[in-house]
């Protein structure tokens, strides 16, 4: 294969086009650093934004109130004027040292060296396997990010009487995604007593008319091709059972760094995060993390472009030879 | 002279059929079930010549017990002793080492420790040396304590000793019966679907089975239908010398990242009623543990409960501490066809040509190759005359075994539609739209692309598998679109 290995270097790599990614990347221009190549493995960049369909995105950003996909356009477009390059439907497939990535495409593999890499892979849901849940395995059981791709990038619904569980900021974002679609959840359930976040959930339910039922955990799913009926229990042990076609796991972000765990950076091992300096730095100092890769709980995409720039910030320090040495 | 199929009947006989009065095939052999057993029996009868249809009652291949199972290829050394089961074991272990590269079937060569972790566990050792020496299995080999940690330094150091099993191999467990079932329809089987057996009647010299998509004629008849072999027996038997009893085996799969941790497989110290539970590394370059034995009524309920799995995970990590810190990536059960013996369960009616494998458990992915061959047997004592075919054709299937080269190192690919499992649009385009043998299920989809089955189970491709898979399948992703 080697013959066909495509080899390229560059200043700074960014892995993931999302709001942090773009916002360093962006930063790392403007601040007069000659080749940023932003890596994404999408076939369009702008990260989750993409497929939040509603409002807030922009504020800080652009002083505008945008929907996600609006404002995933614009900050693609700001790092492009900018002059960064951004490689799509590329995925970065290993961490070596000193900031050698290698690379798959379909152009065939490549090898792209920086002097700096970002890892700004963000943070996904964990999914119904890895919260251990009791019960069958049919079709229907999604996780928030999803559902929204297929709602806002492919305008396909995957159910339409779905349990939704969680009550994270997220929750709700899934709650005003079902509305949309015409999806009726039949209930939104949380584990613990009270909900996760405050406002938005007492408020999205009632606006929506959605059963909201605290102190209650999920026994077993049930249904032999599509989920057909989940058991719940509350805290004193009654069972109950809701009957729908589908199971939504909203929130309990993890970050997204199977990367970093298959490499030689250290890595925070419970909550899987990279280990980083007060800069953003890793454990080998060519490589810094931003954004929801490193924050948990998760931060809106506002928070993450801001972490983004600050990251970027350090790494034109470090690379003009200004940054403090010490970890 | 090689029978190619005919692509256009193949296709109409994966597609719907309204009327179950049709009459569909005259056969030398029907083959009910599509598990890995009906795929080795369907392609050992192609090549030696028989017409043959397989049957099966879901949409895809490996709908029931061969769609769970532990991927190991056994060489038999604990076995009982001088038994059918072994000897297919044994037969269908040098098969498959024989074939294998032909149809680029890939073999992990990890070997296998049985692992003590008590006195009692280590004092059984004398037996198992003994058995796997009784059963022609003769590079068995013992290892000190130190010896092991210094093979598989990450283990627990709570292990005592272990047995070495140099030739006990990890392969993929859905893509070779797929091989084998392509063989088959590659030199003329072909495969009906959706197309559960209502019934039969023996005419004296030959069987019309009656199916949920129409009849089907045939001389001789293989029941390899699994979980539901008793069943099909006393529905056109009339009787059946077994019962199913369902045996659940619960798995948890760690994330890639595990992979790395041990080398070989780690098997417990056999008891009676099971082989129990193993740690293993998978073809796909994850880490495994499981499976469980629970007995249940159900037969097609593979439910995971979350007590066990907890619990799966808990011993996993005390023989393998470093687990501690690995995600979780998937939970699955599979359900094995035992009976109320322990031994396979092979009849044969022989004046009305219907032949019986029942009770193949655990080690039919192995066993199946060597299960085939018997059966050809079997029909060749009954006077059986087939000419066998000359140069078969060999179907390759795609690689997904993650020690070798994926579609994904190709140029071309399209995109990649699952990042987690490395899986291209060409692959999953390739699978959907072939003349031979098209997923008929998304579960049959992910099996032979592993499309969902990496760390985020679907939060970044089920979307796009929706767009790509719509129209495909009659449970579809989506079940409708947005109001705007």
């Amino acid at each position: 294969m080697s013959d066909t290995l495509k080899y390229d270097i560059c200043d700074v790599a960014i892995i993931g086009g999302g709001p942090s990614g773009l916002a360093a990347a962006t930063t790392l221009k403007k601040s007069g650093v000659e080749r940023v190549v932003v890596l994404d493995r999408e076939s369009v960049a702008g990260g989750v934004p993409r497929h939040c369909g509603h409002p807030p995105f922009g504020i800080v950003e652009y002083k505008r109130i945008l929907s996600g996909p609006s404002y995933a356009k614009k900050i693609v477009k700001t790092a492009i004027t900018a002059g960064v390059d951004i490689w799509l439907k590329t995925t970065v497939t290993s961490l070596g040292n000193e900031g050698r990535l290698t690379l798959i495409s379909p152009d065939g593999p490549g090898a792209l060296e920086a002097n700096r890499v970002l890892i700004a892979t963000g943070a996904r849901e964990t999914p119904r396997s890895a919260r251990m849940i009791s019960g069958q395995r049919p079709l229907g059981i999604y996780n928030t990010g999803a559902l929204q791709s297929m709602i806002y990038l492919k305008k396909r619904v995957p159910f339409h009487r779905p349990l939704v569980v969680g009550t994270e900021i997220v929750s709700f974002s899934a709650l005003f995604t079902c509305r949309k679609a015409g999806i009726t959840p039949v209930a939104l359930v949380e584990e613990n007593k009270k909900t996760s976040v405050m406002w938005p959930i007492g408020y999205g339910t009632r606006l929506f008319g959605i059963p909201l039922l605290m102190n209650t955990s999920i026994l077993s799913i049930q249904g032999h091709e599509r989920v057909e009926m989940v058991k719940l229990s509350d805290k004193d042990g009654n069972e109950k059972d809701i009957n729908c076609d589908g199971v939504l796991f909203t929130g309990q972000f993890i970050p997204e760094s199977s990367l970093v765990r298959m490499s030689h950076l250290h890595i925070n091992q419970i909550t899987g995060e990279p280990i980083v300096d007060k800069y953003g730095r890793c454990s080998d100092p060519s490589y810094y993390a931003a954004g929801n890769v490193l924050f948990n709980p998760v931060k809106v995409a506002g928070k993450c472009w801001r972490a983004g720039q600050a990251t970027a910030q350090w790494i034109v320090k470090d690379l003009m030879g200004t940054a403090k040495r010490k970890i | 002279m090689i029978n190619k199929p005919d692509k256009i009947i193949q296709k109409q006989l994966q597609g719907d059929v309204t009327s179950n009065s049709a009459f569909l095939a005259d056969t030398d052999v029907a083959v009910i079930g599509g598990g890995v057993v009906g795929c080795a029996v369907a392609r050992k009868m192609a090549l030696k010549g028989a017409s043959v249809v397989l049957i099966e009652k879901a949409s895809d291949i490996l709908d029931g017990a061969s769609k769970g199972n532990s991927a190991i290829l056994h060489t038999g050394f604990d076995a009982p002793v001088g038994t059918l089961e072994w000897q297919c074991v044994q037969r269908g272990y040098e098969e498959y080492l024989a074939i294998r590269k032909s149809f680029n079937l890939p073999l992990l060569k990890s070997g296998a420790l049985v692992a003590a972790w008590t006195e009692e566990e280590e004092s059984r050792f004398p037996d198992i040396l003994k058995k796997g020496s009784e059963n022609g299995v003769k590079d068995l080999g013992m290892l000190s304590r130190s010896e092991v940690l210094s093979r598989e330094p990450n283990l627990s150091v709570d292990i005592r000793a272990a047995i070495t099993v140099p030739r006990e191999f990890v392969i993929d467990p859905w893509s070779t019966p797929l091989a084998y079932l392509m063989q088959a329809l590659e030199n003329g089987g072909k495969a009906l679907f959706k197309a559960g057996v209502t019934g039969g009647e023996f005419t004296g010299s030959k069987w019309l089975l009656k199916t949920a998509r129409g009849k089907v004629r045939a001389r001789y008849v293989i029941n390899c239908a699994g979980l539901y072999g008793d069943i099909l027996d006393r529905d056109v038997l009339g009787s059946s010398e077994f019962t199913i009893k369902p045996r659940k085996g619960q798995f948890v799969v760690f994330d890639k990242a595990a992979h790395k941790l041990i080398t070989s497989i780690i098997l417990p110290v056999p008891t009676k009623r099971t082989k129990g539970i193993v740690l293993f590394p998978t073809i796909f370059g994850n880490l495994m543990v499981g499976p469980t034995a629970e007995e249940q009524e159900g037969r097609d309920d593979a439910s995971v409960d979350r007590n066990i799995l907890n619990e799966l995970h808990a011993q996993a990590i005390k023989k393998l501490p470093a687990l501690e810190n690995i995600p979780v990536t998937a939970t699955y059960a599979g359900i094995r066809s035992a009976t109320e013996r322990p031994e396979y369960r092979i009849i044969e009616d022989t004046e009305r040509n219907w032949i019986t494998l029942g009770g193949i458990r655990s080690t039919g992915l192995t066993s199946a190759l060597g299960l085939a061959q018997h059966v050809y047997g079997l029909l060749l004592k009954k006077g059986a005359e087939f000419s066998e075919v000359a140069n078969p054709s060999i179907p390759k299937v795609p690689n997904l075994a993650e020690h070798l080269p994926r579609d994904c190192e190709t140029p071309d690919y399209g995109e990649i539609v699952c990042h987690c499992e490395m899986v291209t649009q060409r692959e999953i385009k390739a699978v959907l739209e072939s003349d031979l043998l098209p997923a008929g299920s998304l579960s049959g989809l992910k099996r032979r692309t592993r499309v969902t089955m990496g760390r985020c189970q679907g939060f970044y491709c089920s979307a796009h598998l929706a767009e790509l898979t719509e129209g495909k399948f009659q449970e579809p992703i989506a079940v409708g679109e947005t109001d705007e």
